[in-house]
């Protein structure tokens, strides 16, 4: 459907100066996403994933080409639209956890919320709701330092979705995590995609995230190779 | 948000404890040396005030014109009278007379032939009225070499070095050699009484010191003073209060038509005592701007290792939406605030050393023994109002200029490069 189309991927080339000259990172993509996808940017390492995953979050901006999220075109953004964009519409998720370690649990799943300017009262809301959705409830007190990789993980994801964003963005979520807690935290992100309607894309070479994708967007060399619906295995 | 963040900072002890102490040590030594450097000074000029120009003299204007050769017959005459409209117009401050003169000093045999002979300055003031003020004034007591002080008319005090030379004892008679008032030949026996050292050359070479009353008698001077200074309450010179008791008297008393009519001057008036004082409130100056610049570097590179380190966080910032903008005004919000606790700190430690050093002074005495006249044998701290707030200046300054040069890297960065220190 066409005004489902959250963002929109014209003949994106990303070049990275290079000593004298350049390096191609990512070579004319075109790609759509629709509103509350699964999918996945699957390839080697240094494919240019991460590069991709970062311009479609603002965070880098393309050298040639046009990229819409949202309707905001990203090469165009200023510095502070862009946050604003961050902000208000996008999630990420990082291999490293990237906690506050001198936040607990709860003040770091707040953090985005006071960025936003919610009131106390419905940040409360907010953020008991998100570690609900992870089951963290029991250790919103906790800092950092006292959990486990996987725990981190779902801190960073209930971080991610406390502001209910439209697009999450992951990359190698599970780089850092053993098989159960990969399966846990994919498990939970699944049941949110549904439940909320939350695109998540990822970037990933791992198996087990890509036995979760819907949609699998294979890169080679910064260039599409393969971008196919998967049959839903679980 | 402010709280949240706050609340950070005052977790991590890298970010809060750390520099609060690189800030309270750089202020505290900042207040100190304020205090202390300011005492040193002070105490300068105060010895140079005691001795000499007093914070407040009275001569003849025409006296005044010719100071440098001691023209006693352009002295002040009814001194006596003017001391008491001194005392009764001015009452906080004490007031006393003196009386310079030259001549020379003649040593005798039994035989009554000259057996030594030398040029000698006289300084006369109140030694036997049974009013010490002078005498504590110039630490004579504490400066005697051999003997005991005057006690009764007649007797001198004599500085130990031009004793030597005459070759005379406490004891001993002397004969001064001078001119009078009006311009005779003026001849009066003195007897020491002991011998002092005024640690500078220019007094220890030859000089006497004699009551009043004695030179007076001897030179021809009844009821005339060269000078009569005036010492503030609470032993410290104070220009504005100075000037303002100068233009009073001035105006009340001084006639610029009459060569002859006192005129009073203030310390800072006397020769060389404004350059001195200017001196050493340049010299205050420079020393904060140099504390300043220095504690600025020293904060800086704090304040670029602390970046360093938080580079992931700010990326992490970045990501979640919060613009660079606001990362760096928040930083520039920390560092105020460890700025202002730092600053607290450190000044109430260094007001702590400050008054300790004030009341007890620092002991440089063994070394300044031999000068106790002219030099304090310890040096003294003095704290003023500047001592309360002047470490605000590098405190504060410097913490907030550390961190707006080191924050720059945040914006030198490119977004996407803040966000890979994610990664590593
Ligand atoms: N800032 C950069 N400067 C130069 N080259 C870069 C930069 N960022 C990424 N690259 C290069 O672009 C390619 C794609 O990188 P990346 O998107 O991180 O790959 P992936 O995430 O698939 O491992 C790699 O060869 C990488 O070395
Ligand atoms: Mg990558």
């Amino acid at each position: 459907m066409e005004n489902s189309q959250i963002i929109k991927i014209t003949e994106l080339v990303k070049d990275f100066p290079v000593g004298t000259g350049s390096f191609r990172a990512l070579d004319h993509i075109n790609l759509s996403f629709g509103k509350g996808e699964f999918a996945g940017l699957v390839g080697p390492s240094g494919s240019g994933k991460t590069t991709l995953l970062n311009i479609m979050g603002s965070l880098d901006t393309p050298s040639q080409g046009e990229v819409k999220v949202l309707d905001f075109n990203v090469g165009e953004l200023s510095a502070r639209e862009s946050a604003t964009l961050r902000k208000s519409k996008l999630g990420f998720i990082f291999q490293s956890y990237n906690l506050l370690p001198v936040y607990t649990v709860y003040e770091n799943v707040e953090f985005p919320l006071l960025l936003l300017e919610f009131t106390a009262q419905e940040r409360k809301k907010m953020v008991l709701d998100a570690l609900e959705w992870v089951g963290l409830t029991p250790k919103m007190k906790s800092k950092p330092n006292m959990l486990s990789g996987g725990e981190c993980q779902r801190v960073a994801i209930a971080r991610a979705m406390v502001k209910k964003p439209m697009i999450v963005l992951a990359d190698e979520p599970t780089a850092n995590l053993d098989a159960e807690n990969s399966h846990h935290i994919l498990r939970t992100m699944e049941k949110l995609n549904r439940e909320l309607n939350t695109s998540f894309l990822f970037a990933t070479h791992d198996e087990k995230v890509i036995s979760y994708l819907k949609r699998r967007i294979v890169l080679a060399d910064g260039k599409v190779e393969i971008d196919e619906k998967t049959a839903i295995t679980k | 948000m402010i709280r949240f963040l706050f609340k950070g900072l005052m977790r991590d002890s890298q970010r809060s404890l750390l520099p609060v102490i690189i800030v309270a040590a750089g202020v505290m030594l900042t207040v100190f040396l304020q205090a202390w450097l300011t005492g040193v000074m002070q105490e300068g000029i105060e010895f140079n005030a005691r001795f000499n120009t007093g914070h407040l003299k009275i001569m003849t204007a025409a006296y005044a014109r010719d100071k440098d050769q001691i023209p006693n017959d352009l002295a002040i005459t009814r001194a006596m009278e003017l001391m008491d409209s001194l005392k009764r117009d001015y009452p906080g401050i004490g007031w006393a007379q003196r009386i310079r003169f030259g001549g020379l000093l003649d040593v005798s045999d039994t035989s009554g032939e000259t057996r030594a002979q030398g040029p000698v300055f006289g300084l006369a003031i109140d030694l036997l009225s049974g009013n010490k003020d002078e005498i504590s004034r110039m630490q004579l007591e504490s400066s005697l070499k051999k003997g005991h002080l005057p006690r009764k008319a007649g007797e001198i005090l004599i500085s130990e070095e031009f004793a030597g030379k005459l070759k005379v004892h406490p004891g001993d008679q002397v004969t001064l050699i001078g001119s009078s008032m009006n311009g005779a030949m003026a001849m009066y026996n003195f007897r020491i009484a002991g011998t002092v050292v005024f640690g500078t050359s220019a007094m220890d070479r030859g000089t006497i010191i004699t009551d009043i009353r004695d030179a007076q008698l001897a030179i021809d001077m009844d009821d005339a003073a060269s000078e009569i200074v005036g010492y503030l309450a609470g032993g410290f010179y104070d220009d504005p209060k100075a000037s303002e008791i100068r233009s009073h008297f001035n105006t009340a008393h001084s006639n610029p038509k009459d060569e002859f009519s006192p005129r009073m001057f203030t310390l800072r008036e006397a020769d060389e005592m404004a350059s001195l004082i200017d001196y050493s409130e340049r010299f205050s100056s420079i020393l904060i701007a140099v504390f300043i610049l220095a504690m600025s570097v020293v904060l800086w590179n704090a304040g670029l290792l602390g970046g360093l380190r938080r580079y992931g966080e700010f990326g992490l910032r970045l990501a979640m939406g919060e613009s660079k903008g606001h990362i760096y005004g928040t930083q520039i919000y920390e560092s105020v605030i460890i700025g202002i606790i730092g600053t607290i700190g450190g000044t109430i430690i260094g007001l702590g050393f400050s008054w300790l050093v004030q009341k007890y002074g620092f002991g440089a005495a063994g070394m300044m023994r031999n000068a106790a006249m002219m030099f304090p044998s310890t040096f003294h701290a003095r704290i003023t109002p500047l001592t309360f707030y002047i470490g605000f200046i590098p405190g504060l300054l410097s913490t907030v200029l550390g961190t707006l040069l080191s924050g720059i890297g945040i914006y030198k960065r490119r977004t996407s490069e803040l966000f890979k220190e994610l990664e590593s």
